[in-house]
């Protein structure tokens, strides 16, 4: 049973406590691990992100203690809420794994694949996620969209041939500013990220879509071509700003700070947003308290070397079926090693 | 001849004004209702009645219309869905051309029922004429004191609002529908929650098919269950059918549900057989979003019984030998015509309407049409018939709406059942360009009936 006023909910053979309320992926998150779903488009900080990019899809083989049954569809575990008693199989399911596959495939048909020329090469989620659960080779084999490049403001340059339309900037714009300037125009797959009419987004902090576009779509133009983000050194720093909490994270290389970014989880995601200040024109040391050394963790590209030191997480190591599931995975970091 | 219960007066001139409707007995469903029963009482006639919602699903309307959420001092809403897009279906713009009193006053008795005060009708953009109509009929009702404040003398009041649309198919799916109708992008929303919890403005929203609200006037009229008298099983009341393709007569049709697939086709009561005496090869039962059945399927059931129209007969062996009721849009091919290329025309225009919000329908959608249009125009591999049963694999059931689902049901069924047309389309290239398939162990194996 439950802790009082919560609910047990079961992830690959987990268990977990956790509030009524909350969703599958942020149970799966308290978890940790390889269980966590990847997602593109959710975004904690963000209202009514989600449901869109459905690389979050898992399998519910039973509802809840009240009724077992288990959901007919693979659901959207970023939008979905727990139940008393659900289980839930992410990478213990084929299902899934296959739709996840399928999806990777879906979202990389369109894609430039142009990572050597782009600035998020390094620290892209959709570059992790190809690797993590997409094919060798594509299938694809007719022309790609393509658009032309747009500035949206004088610091911040939109390739909408990378975008995956997963509306983060979207949503950003859209909580940060009065007006809807900025949004999604056309339809299916030639829709477009636009503002209107090219406007400039005229905010102190439309900076942060930069933050949260998890692929090279929204780049930042003062850090355009300076280096790869692999042989800059981020450190945690914060300064006494007037209109932001002023908590950011420089990427130096050597004394030089390239770019200033807000301070990322480990789920890619801002633990504060920054205002375009901070972002864009403080780029001394002189201008920041230095901190710490932004801590890397094992599974970043930017820890160099990271398929060669890939662990498997402690989870899979104890539980034989996550293992069963995860032979393909873990022959594939064998071969990477 | 087959009981009407909609289209009754339909060769009446002058049904689509007031004056005549009402001669005809229309609105005595309104009178009926807001005099004698209370809406609950509305509510369990059109439970009994078995009625099912005619855009699509087939979700039963009476225990939709029981889910509506009912908290205090908020404003509920009725929308109907006059967002009719999909590819062979036409029978909603022909009931609002025809005779939008109908609607009109099915909306007055649902929105009674439901305790709407306010109700919207929202019609694709492309209908003009249509909207102008409803538009006229709801300022007839209104000067005839049916629409209003204290309707008849009951207390009851209710405004009806025409909202055009912008002309998208995603625009007909529910939640999309609310949002266009909010003024925002027409966006699919992610349900839960669901309209009758969170619907227009937030607030608890029903939202009901044109066909399936100008339903509840007979249904008022003569009793849920006199109602479920017709039809068979759970497939209950009489359906608009939109027949069309190689058909002798096509039209819109209403039918008992349980009438055979067979005399439908060729009886001269309706499509009246294939015309210029070629044979049949293929059926879209329900609009283009429906698995296509190869004849020999149509007629009878994998288990070889008549195939009927009603939801479960078409639905019978599942997407493997069945089909669905679908809206009603039925398309006949005959021998002549190209399933590839149909296909591909269904394809590309899912492809167009995708509302490009979850990726496995935005790219794949467009993926499967740029193969089926390679191997169409004779440049195709035979792997890329496996490719195309993947791709649709992985677009069927992983999408936030039924478009993505819509979009990979025509595209798996013809490969399903016509793989040997596709393969003859790939393996034979230039002659494919020239000539059609035609006809193999799926032809017409029945003589048709008189």
């Amino acid at each position: 049973m439950a802790e009082e006023g919560k609910f047990k909910v079961t992830i690959d053979g987990i268990a977990l406590d956790v509030a009524p309320g909350t969703t599958i992926l942020n149970a799966a998150r308290q978890i940790g691990g390889d269980i966590v779903p990847p997602a593109m488009c959710y975004y904690s900080k963000l209202e009514g992100s989600g449901g869109k990019c459905r690389t979050c899809l898992v399998k519910v083989s039973k509802g809840s203690e009240k009724d077992p049954r288990p959901m007919p569809k693979l659901v959207a575990s970023c939008r979905t809420t727990v139940m008393d008693g659900m289980e839930v199989q992410n990478i213990t399911s084929p299902d899934v794994v296959e739709a996840r596959k399928g999806v990777v495939e879906m979202l990389l048909i369109n894609h430039p694949l142009d990572c050597p020329v782009c600035d998020q090469a390094g620290e892209c989620k959709l570059q992790d996620l190809g690797y993590e659960h997409g094919a060798d080779q594509t299938r694809y084999e007719f022309e790609r969209r393509t658009f032309e490049r747009i500035d949206i403001g004088d610091k911040i340059q939109l390739h909408m041939n990378r975008c995956i339309l997963c509306y983060r900037c979207v949503y950003v714009a859209n909580q940060l500013t009065e007006g809807r300037e900025h949004g999604v125009i056309h339809r299916g797959d030639h829709s477009e990220i636009s503002t209107f009419i090219e406007n400039a987004l005229d905010n102190d902090f439309i900076g942060n879509v930069i933050d949260v576009c998890p692929v090279g779509a929204l780049t930042d133009k003062t850090f355009r071509f300076k280096n790869r983000v692999w042989f800059t050194k981020p450190v945690e720093a914060h300064r006494d700003c007037p209109s932001c909490s002023g908590k950011v994270t420089l990427w130096y290389k050597g004394e030089e700070v390239l770019r200033v970014t807000g301070r990322k989880d480990e789920f890619n995601e801002v633990d504060e947003f920054i205002c375009n200040t901070c972002r864009f024109d403080k780029k001394k040391t002189a201008d920041w308290t230095l901190e710490e050394p932004t801590p890397v963790d094992k599974q970043s590209v930017i820890n160099a070397n990271h398929y060669e030191n890939f662990a498997p997480p402690a989870v899979i190591k104890e539980d034989a079926k996550l293992q069963a599931a995860n032979v393909e995975q873990l022959a594939r970091v064998e071969r990477l090693k | 001849m087959a009981r009407k219960l909609l289209l009754t007066h339909i060769d009446v001139p002058g049904i689509n004004t007031f004056e005549v409707y009402r001669q005809k007995g229309g609105y005595r469903a309104v009178e009926k209702a807001l005099k004698t029963l209370s809406p609950d009482d509305v509510v369990e006639e059109v439970k009994k009645s078995g009625l099912r919602g005619r855009g699509g699903a087939g979700f039963p309307t009476g225990m939709k219309w029981s889910f509506l959420a009912k908290p205090e001092g908020v404003p509920r809403y009725l929308v109907c869905n006059g967002d009719e897009s999909e590819p062979g279906t036409f029978k909603d713009r022909f009931l609002m051309t025809k005779i939008p009193h109908a609607l009109i006053e099915g909306m007055i008795v649902s929105s009674y029922a439901l305790g709407a005060n306010t109700s919207y009708i929202y019609i694709r953009g492309e209908m003009m004429p249509q909207i102008r109509i409803v538009e006229q009929a709801i300022a007839e009702a209104k000067a005839a004191g049916f629409l209003g404040k204290n309707i008849l003398g009951s207390g009851y009041d209710l405004e009806i609002y025409v909202q055009p649309g912008g002309g998208a198919y995603i625009c007909g799916e529910e939640t999309a529908l609310l949002e266009s109708l909010e003024g925002k992008r027409g966006n699919p929303r992610i349900k839960p929650p669901f309209p009758a919890v969170a619907g227009l403005y937030g607030c608890p929203t029903v939202v009901n098919n044109v066909e399936s609200i100008a339903a509840t006037v007979p249904i008022v009229n003569d009793g849920g269950e006199e109602y479920a008298k017709i039809g068979i099983e759970r497939s209950t009341g009489t359906k608009l059918i939109s027949a069309s393709g190689n058909i002798v007569r096509p039209g819109v049709y209403e039918i008992e549900l349980g009438l055979p697939v067979e005399e439908f086709i060729y009886s001269d009561d309706y499509c009246g057989g294939i015309a210029n005496g070629k044979r049949l090869k293929a059926i879209v039962a329900g609009g283009s979003s429906v698995p296509i059945l190869p004849t020999n399927l149509a007629m009878t059931t994998a288990k070889g019984e008549a195939r009927l129209m009603t939801y479960e007969s078409l639905a019978d062996g599942g997407f493997v030998t069945g089909t669905a009721m679908g809206s009603g849009g039925f398309i006949a091919f005959d021998e002549d015509q190209c399933i590839v290329r149909n296909t591909w025309n269904f394809t590309r225009f899912y492809h167009h309407e995708s509302c490009g919000q979850c990726s496995p329908c935005r790219e794949g959608t467009g993926w499967m049409e740029k193969v089926l249009h390679k191997i169409e125009y004779g440049h195709g591999d035979i792997s890329d018939i496996e490719l195309l049963w993947d791709i649709q694999r992985k677009i069927d059931g992983n999408t936030i709406c039924p478009l993505g689902d819509a979009s990979a049901w025509p595209v798996a069924s013809a490969i399903r059942h016509f793989r040997d047309e596709f393969e003859w389309h790939i393996l034979n290239p230039r002659e494919s360009q020239t000539r059609n398939f035609g006809l193999a162990h799926y032809a017409d194996p029945l003589v048709p009936v008189v």
